[in-house]
């Protein structure tokens, strides 16, 4: 297949189906490096289960997914080689409760990468520092509010240096007051350059850093486009509906 | 809003000895009642026992036993390996006490003056005078344990995983007889030294296998998971005293005539095979405990099944489970009595054999309140460690 030189998560015809529902119905995606993506769409309608079959925590049925020149498939290497390529942002932060804030940093680091310790708690620190709570790193997740937890799970997963980063749902569990300083964390991250899968309701954060915008139900994408062209001139009937749905307050 | 009204102190309820008498215990005429008669029954079961206790009982037989209730018929001129193993472990603990548990001041004293505390029994002056080495012991590697925790973390860890096998070794000895160090054979152990040895080396090796139970069960080749479930469900099938009854009578049909293994590892190896099977269950229901968002953030973060396993899964699982897993400790130390009906001299073997002097008929009551107390207070005690213990890893409040 030929690709895009520039072209680093490449998404073919992928189905997914849980017993006998079809989750996803033949997902087709290009992500250039770089790229800022906004995924949205309905509760049910697959976009976690799809941002969530590019690091394999789904596995998906039919199709093909390349991320990073590297093809999905049951190799367990390829899969170790792309986890460590794609970091994972999750909405209930996930962090590791028995574990220090540094710590849950620097595990994967040490344990997958292989770096030094005195290695992995310098760059953990810059990464604290980078999400604005360096003064955090010795307590533990229980101790922390939900956007402290959260930017802490985005500096544990940049501390993995992935080329991608995935984001399900990164502030719908976190109350009102706390979702702007992870949103800013997301896009200082956003505007240095790193490739970012996001599902999000955060229109705001779209308009402001996303370069396409996929809208998402029962499982396909239904329309797709710059934030210009989605709020502007939203093309489909069920996409219009969607938006007014989310912005009509 | 001012500061007055800002902050108030909490509402108190005043409390008086009798206000608090008139609310618990004579709130109406039925529990005014229930308290006479709760009393009476305190004040008859009481008195009874200390009646018993101090008039009639003849605790000579314990004084005088004393020694087999501890190592059975372990030789006396041996005894001092013995009391450098428990040295050893003293020194230990006490290290233990001032590296990781700095603040835990009344299990530190409490465990520290164990030893000399003994030497209110009616113990010899020989016992006597080890029971306060062991004690000052136990406080110099406290007081060198304070001094430099940072250091010491490390060869303390290695001290403990030394410690088991050293206490075999000392209390087994390695040399021919007329060395420093002459073999005593498994037969002359008991008492409490094989009570102990019993619990001890169940506990050690049954965890580990109990894990890797819990983890087969939950495996997805199904080969290993059928495996697992095979080996608990049949343990747990079989009472503790048939796996004995095989241990030490049928074992021996099967091996061939001139293979003999000894009786005590026999014993060992039951203990530690039925305990896995329980463990394991209880390691499971921990594991189940976890999120599977646990799982997948270490997925996500690249690390495999193994290291998301050691690193994040068990360390929380064990952690929600000490309770479980103290209880099952507390069984398997109780559940060693059982090696009394097959022939074995431990703690209950020995009241046995004490009771069976014709100097000592009749005297069960006596030796069975003396065992049941040393039962009691180990019991209690490891209970008690443990309850320092989640306070310390927070396990209730997170």
């Amino acid at each position: 297949m030929l690709q895009n030189r520039d072209t680093i998560i490449s998404v073919r015809d992928v189905h997914k189906w849980y017993g006998n529902f079809h989750a996803l119905k033949g997902v087709n995606m290009d992500v250039e490096r770089r790229e800022v993506i906004v995924i949205f769409g309905p509760s049910g309608s697959g976009k976690s289960t799809f941002i969530r079959t590019i690091n394999r925590l789904e596995e998906h049925q039919r199709g093909q997914i390349i991320v990073d020149g590297i093809e999905l498939s049951h190799d367990v290497r390829n899969i170790e080689q792309i986890r460590m390529e794609a970091g994972m942002v999750f909405q209930q932060f996930n962090l590791f409760p028995h574990l220090t804030v540094m710590q849950n940093i620097i595990l994967s680091p040490i344990q997958v990468r292989k770096w030094t310790k005195e290695k992995a708690e310098e760059i953990g620190l810059q990464l604290l520092e980078r999400v604005g709570i360096p003064e955090q790193a010795h307590k533990y997740p229980g101790q922390l509010s939900g956007g402290q937890q959260q930017r802490v799970a985005i500096a544990r997963a940049l501390a993995m240096q992935p080329k991608i980063m995935l984001f399900d749902e990164p502030t719908s569990a976190l109350d009102p007051e706390m979702i702007k300083e992870v949103l800013d964390v997301m896009v200082e991250l956003a505007k240095s350059g790193m490739t970012m899968l996001v599902v999000t309701h955060e229109m705001g954060f779209a308009r402001a850093v996303a370069d396409r915008m996929f809208f998402f139900d029962q499982g396909q994408i239904v329309e797709s486009g710059t934030p210009e062209d989605i709020f502007k001139s939203p093309k489909e009937d069920r996409t219009k509906l969607f938006l007014s749905q989310i912005l009509d307050h | 809003m001012t500061q007055e009204n800002s902050i108030l102190p909490p509402l108190t309820e005043r409390f008086g000895i009798l206000r608090w008498l008139r609310k618990n215990l004579f709130g109406s005429w039925l529990d005014a009642a229930l308290t006479i008669i709760g009393a009476f029954i305190i004040y008859w079961a009481v008195t009874g026992l200390l009646t018993w206790a101090f008039t009639v009982a003849e605790w000579k037989v314990v004084s005088v036993n004393l020694r087999l209730f501890m190592v059975g018929q372990y030789p006396l001129q041996q005894l001092w390996r013995l009391w450098l193993a428990l040295g050893f472990l003293m020194f230990l603990t006490g290290n233990s006490l001032a590296i990781w548990a700095r603040r835990s001041y009344v299990a530190t004293i409490l465990l520290l003056a164990f030893p000399a505390l003994l030497t209110l029994l009616p113990f010899g002056s020989e016992p006597r005078k080890w029971l306060i080495i062991l004690s000052l012991t136990g406080v110099i590697g406290w007081g060198i344990g304070w001094s430099k925790p940072q250091a010491l973390g490390r060869s303390v860890i290695f001290g403990w995983i030394l410690s088991l096998p050293m206490f075999l070794l000392l209390t087994r000895g390695f040399t021919p007889e007329g060395g420093t160090m002459p073999i005593v054979g498994t037969n002359l152990w008991g008492g409490l030294l094989l009570t102990f040895l019993l619990t001890v080396v169940g506990i050690l090796f049954s965890f580990p296998l109990g894990v890797f139970l819990a983890l087969g069960r939950r495996s997805e080749l199904p080969i290993i998971r059928l495996a697992s479930v095979i080996y608990i469900e049949l343990v747990r099938g079989v009472p503790l005293i048939t796996i004995f009854f095989m241990a030490q009578l049928m074992l021996p049909l099967f091996l061939p005539p001139n293979w003999t293994v000894d009786r005590i590892l026999r014993a060992m190896v039951a203990v530690t095979l039925f305990s896995a099977a329980y463990l394991a269950e209880n390691v499971r229901g921990g594991l189940q405990a976890i999120p599977k968002g646990q799982f997948e953030a270490a997925h996500a973060l690249g690390l495999n099944g193994a290291q998301t396993m050691v690193y994040i899964i068990l360390p929380q699982a064990l952690r929600l489970i000490i309770p479980i897993l103290v209880g099952q400790f507390i069984a398997v130390f109780k559940d060693t009595a059982l090696v009394a009906i097959v022939g074995l001299f431990d703690l209950v073997g020995i009241a046995k054999t004490v009771l069976a002097q014709p100097d000592f008929l009749g005297l069960q009551r006596e030796v069975y309140v003396f065992i049941s107390l040393i039962y009691w207070v180990l019991s209690y005690g490891m209970s008690y460690l443990s309850q320092q213990l989640e306070v310390k890893l927070g396990v209730g409040n997170r």
